[in-house]
Order: C-alpha cells, then sequence, then structure tokens
C-alpha cells in the first residue's frame, strides 16, 4: 500500500528509486571513503559502525536517514561522489537537514552536473514506515510516495 | 533571502561566472536553514578542515582550481587543518609506498592552491589554529567562516565567537567571498541551550569522557553544564582550556556539537547563566556510573580485540604545551613505575608545528625522546583512515580518534599503564 509523506524541498527536483535506509544517523566519510578511495562501481557502504546499510550499494538509491553524523569533511565528500557520478538518486531525510549534508547536496547541485533532489523534515513516521527495497517516488513539491 | 545590492550583483554574475556560482552556493546553503541574510565574515582568519590532497577527493582541487583562476581575491587568510603525512611516524614499506605514491600524490598540488588562495603561514597546519603559538584567535561576537568541527566548538563555547559546523570547501567559500548565511549559532536564539547537564561525578571527570557522553546524549543540540566548575574553577586559565578543548572535541565528534556552555566558566555563561537556557530544556545528569556506561558502551572492531597494541597515539586534537609538559612526566612517571627505559608501544605525540618548534627549545623536548616517544604535526585521523592502518592495532585516550577509527579508546591513565609496560609488569 503506498503512503505518502510530505517533506521540505532543499534541492527540488522527482525521482523515482528504491529505498536504502539508514535508521541510526548517517556518517559521509565513513560511508564512502572506501568506495571512493578503490572506485567501486557499487559505491558500497563502508561504515561497519552502520549495520543497516554496511556493503550496500548506495549509487542510484534513493537514500533515506534521519541525518548525517560525523567529520566536517561531509560536504566535501558528497561533493566529490556527485562530481564522480556516484551519488544517490536522491535523499529524504526525516529530520531537518545538518549543515553538513545540505553543504554536499547544494555544492553537487551548484558545481557538478549531478542532479539529487534533497528532501527533510519528513517526520519519524517516515523512517518507521520506510524499508530498504521499497520503491520510493520524490515529487517537486517535496511529497514522497513510499510503496 | 534578503540580499544587499553588492551581494545581489556578485550573485548575478557581476564579478564573473565562478564569484556567482560561489554566492548561489552560500545563498543556498542559507536558504536550507531559513537565513534571511548574509553576514560579513569579520574575523581576521578563516580556518579550513581540507589540509590533506588525498587521490580520492580530485574533484576538490579541481574546483579549487576554478576558485584560482577566476582571480579574484580572497577576503581573508585561513589556517589548515594538520599534515595527513609526516616521515617520524612509524609506517611500513607498504604504507610508505602507498602513502606517498597513491593516497596523497595530490598533497604538492593541494599545498601550493592552499598558499595561493591564502594559507596564513606555511606552518599553520594544525585543528587547534586558537593556540597561542599559531595566532588564529577570533575575539568574543566575531563571525567566522571556519570548518574542523573541535575548531569550530571552541572557538563558538570558549572564545565566544560565532561559527556555524561548516563543511569544508563551504569554510573557503566564506573566506573568499567575505560573507556567511546568518542562521543556527550565529543568532543569539541558536545559542540558547536546550539541555542541561548536571555533572555529579565524584571526581575530575576525565575530558574526552565526559565530552563523549553529552554528544552522545544532546548530538547537535547546545547544552548549558552545570557542576564541572566544581573541577575546573571560576577562570579560563591554560589549563581549564586545555581541558575544554578535549571535551569540546569529544562533544563534537561523539556528538555534532557546535557550542556549549559551562556554568560560572565560559564567557556566555558568566555573562548571562540561566538567561541561556531555553523553556523546555531537558536534562541530563552524569555521574560516576553513567560515564563507566559510555566507556563500556564503546565498540572494539579489530579483528583480534586482544591484540598487543602496535601504535598509540596521543594528541587528537593536538596538545597544547603544557600538555606536552605534562604527558612527558607521565611517561616518565610509569616507566619509572614499570621498571623501563623506553616504553613498550611505540608512542605518537602530536602537536601543532609552532608548539613542536618551540618544545624541541626546551628542556622536556629530551626527556620526551629519552622514552622513546615521537612528537609529531600529523594529523592521526588521516594517518588512521585508509585500509592499512585500520587493520593495525592502534590505541588512543582521544574519544575523537576512537569514534571515526578502529583505534581502541583507553583512558589517560589506562594508556600510560599499557605504554610504558605498567600493565604487563
Amino acid at each position: 500500500m503506498a503512503k505518502t509523506f510530505k517533506g521540505r524541498v532543499v534541492v527540488p527536483g522527482t525521482v523515482t528509486a528504491k529505498a536504502l535506509v539508514s535508521r541510526g544517523g548517517f556518517n559521509t566519510l565513513a560511508s564512502y571513503q572506501s568506495a571512493l578511495m578503490f572506485g567501486d562501481k557499487d559505491v558500497k557502504c563502508g561504515d561497519q559502525n552502520n549495520p543497516d546499510i554496511y556493503k550496500k550499494p548506495m549509487i542510484g538509491v534513493a537514500l533515506c536517514l534521519p541525518q548525517t553524523i560525523g567529520s566536517t569533511t561531509g560536504g566535501m565528500v558528497f561533493y566529490t561522489a556527485g562530481a564522480l557520478g556516484k551519488l544517490p538518486a536522491c535523499m529524504c531525510f526525516s529530520k531537518p537537514i545538518d549543515s553538513l549534508a545540505a553543504a554536499g547536496a547544494i555544492l553537487s547541485d551548484v558545481w557538478t552536473e549531478t542532479h539529487m533532489p534533497v528532501v527533510d523534515s519528513l517526520g519519524d513516521e517516515f523512517l518507521e514506515y520506510v524499508k530498504t527495497g521499497m520503491s520510493v517516488t520524490l515529487a517537486e513539491d517535496g511529497t514522497v510516495t513510499v510503496e | 533571502m534578503n540580499l544587499t545590492p553588492e551581494q545581489q550583483a556578485i550573485l548575478n554574475g557581476e564579478k564573473g561566472e565562478v564569484l556567482a556560482k560561489v554566492m548561489k552556493t552560500l545563498v543556498m546553503y542559507g536558504d536550507a536553514f531559513g537565513a534571511e541574510k548574509l553576514v560579513p565574515v569579520t574575523s581576521k582568519y578563516g580556518h579550513t578542515v581540507i589540509s590533506f590532497g588525498i587521490n580520492t577527493m580530485k574533484p576538490v582541487y579541481d574546483l579549487y582550481d576554478q576558485l584560482l583562476a577566476s582571480g579574484a581575491e580572497f577576503q581573508q587568510k585561513f589556517t589548515a587543518d594538520p599534515l595527513p603525512l609526516d616521515p617520524n611516524v612509524p609506517s611500513n614499506l607498504l604504507q610508505d609506498l602507498v602513502f606517498k605514491q597513491f593516497m596523497y600524490k595530490l598533497q604538492p598540488r593541494y599545498e601550493e592552491q592552499l598558499r595561493r588562495m591564502g594559507m596564513k603561514d606555511g606552518k599553520d597546519f594544525t585543528c587547534a589554529c586558537y593556540f597561542d603559538e599559531v595566532g588564529n584567535i577570533p575575539e568574543k561576537g566575531e563571525v567566522l567562516s571556519w570548518a574542523e568541527s573541535s575548531a569550530v566548538v571552541y572557538a563558538n563555547s570558549v572564545l565566544g565567537a560565532r561559527c556555524n559546523r561548516n563543511s569544508g570547501i563551504i569554510d573557503v567559500m566564506g573566506s573568499m567571498i567575505g560573507y556567511v548565511p546568518y542562521f543556527g549559532l550565529l543568532t543569539d536564539e541558536g545559542r540558547k541551550a536546550t539541555w542541561v547537564v548536571e555533572v555529579k561525578t565524584t571526581k575530575k571527570p576525565e575530558a574526552q569522557l565526559l565530552g563523549s557522553a553529552i554528544g552522545m546524549k544532546v548530538m547537535e543540540d547546545v547544552p548549558y553544564i552545570r557542576g564541572l566548575d566544581a573541577w575546573l574553577g571560576t577562570e579560563l586559565d591554560k589549563d581549564a582550556k586545555a581541558y575544554l578543548k578535549d571535551f569540546g572535541a569529544a562533544t563534537a565528534s561523539n556528538g555534532a556539537v557546535g557550542l556549549y556552555h559551562i556554568e560560572h566558566l565560559t564567557p556566555e555563561a558568566v555573562e548571562q547563566g540561566d538567561a541561556l537556557i531555553a523553556p523546555g530544556a531537558q536534562v541530563y545528569v552524569v555521574d560516576d556510573a553513567e560515564l563507566e556506561r559510555v566507556k563500556a558502551s564503546y565498540p572494539v572492531i579489530w579483528k583480534n580485540p586482544n591484540a598487543k597494541p602496535k601504535l598509540a597515539f596521543i594528541g587528537c586534537p593536538h596538545l597544547t604545551m603544557d600538555q606536552l609538559i605534562d604527558w612527558t612526566k607521565k611517561l616518565e612517571e610509569g616507566l619509572r613505575a614499570s621498571g623501563r627505559d623506553r616504553l613498550a608501544v611505540p608512542t605518537v605525540l602530536t602537536t601543532a608545528p609552532p608548539v613542536l618548534e618551540e618544545f624541541n627549545k626546551g628542556p622536556y623536548a629530551f626527556r620526551l625522546k629519552k622514552t622513546g616517544a615521537i612528537l609529531s604535526y600529523i594529523c592521526p585521523l588521516m594517518y588512521m583512515n585508509n585500509p592499512l592502518s585500520k587493520s593495525m592495532p592502534v590505541i588512543t585516550c582521544s574519544n575523537k580518534l576512537r569514534t571515526y577509527t578502529s583505534a581502541k579508546f583507553y583512558s589517560e591513565d589506562e594508556i600510560v599503564g599499557v605504554i610504558t609496560g605498567k600493565e604487563n609488569k
């Protein structure tokens, strides 16, 4: 059964992708470091402290998360992933976006050819409902449909 | 967002396409947090978290080439985080090969970019840019464009400056254009505490542990901490500042704290007291049992959790001059107690290059060297953040290093016991 959630648009756009769900904070540097370093085409998550997504491919997915955590290099890691065409298809935050993720999403949008729509403030219920592998559709107005 | 005519002109491209994109980036960044305006960066110097020319991040240096090619003058000079390589730090042949020939191949290119963009001084590579010896010390109320979580939380909390937890690249763009969006920790409202932390320990809590506990509890919120002045006093002297440096780094890395207030001690808490506490603030009590619980919760992710340590790092964030002297004495005492002449585990103490230079002129340098310890300006995180080092059993008393790497955490007393061989006596 499809369920919709209304969020706030950070980077506008529409996309449909399979969900990859991190229920805890997403450590950007730890998640991307190995994949970027070794040119992993699937961009598998390297954060062994995040069992929800560890070793799972992150490219082209709808990354569903509360917020990002960790190093203030986080924004530049997202930017690098964007420049190399290795970002998720979109990012859906249950909480208000944090400054590092916002920086990364915006840097990618302004300075690379990659376009990754981002929506935040979807609420705790969103993260409770969405499961890895579900289909997530993000609309221009920040509506997220999960089915 | 309401822009001034000058800011709007830059956004419209009147000063070139690259500056327009820089302005667009900062405006979008502010819009994401409801900022209504950009405000001037008022500090003398900026600080950037990116100090490494790592192969993986080549697009970042390509972007910086674009900034430099625009010909625009940077509005302020800046300091940068510690360097990723130091030949004094033990490494095997494979590590040397990988570090120099592969991982940090772009280091010379990036250091040249830093110089051209406005690095304050060739020696100013440290996460503790606010040390007297380095001289990037903002005044209370000044607006900063810094990144490096431990430096940002120190500047906000101990110095009373105003800075958000910016990302790398955003920090440099703010320094370049001279404006940052006005939101979050730049505003009076954003500096109010939404947590009250009651410290009720029976002894002075270890800075790295207390910071970790508070960071994990409050995450990105602002805590107002009561009871710590009983252990630190009410004057921001050298000891208190060194404690708060380590404490803050742990709050910022184990959580995402950008500002804390210590009752009767930090500048805004001294001035405003309870008025800094937002209505409905939550309460967190930290006692001895809570600190023990937090310490016991740290995962050990070594393949063999009982492996013999191959390396110890002390100084993340970088050590102050007084801390270096204290560690020298502690290591000497530990060796005396264990009946050894030299440390049992290769141990690296890290500090800012100008501090290292000064320390090496004094009598303690010889004494520290005699213990077998190595003094370095390296960034332990950069050393550890690769698969080769990740598999090494490294120990530390830094909760930041523990959080971001595979290093195993020990309290300061415990690590002295291990590295001086007291534990195996």
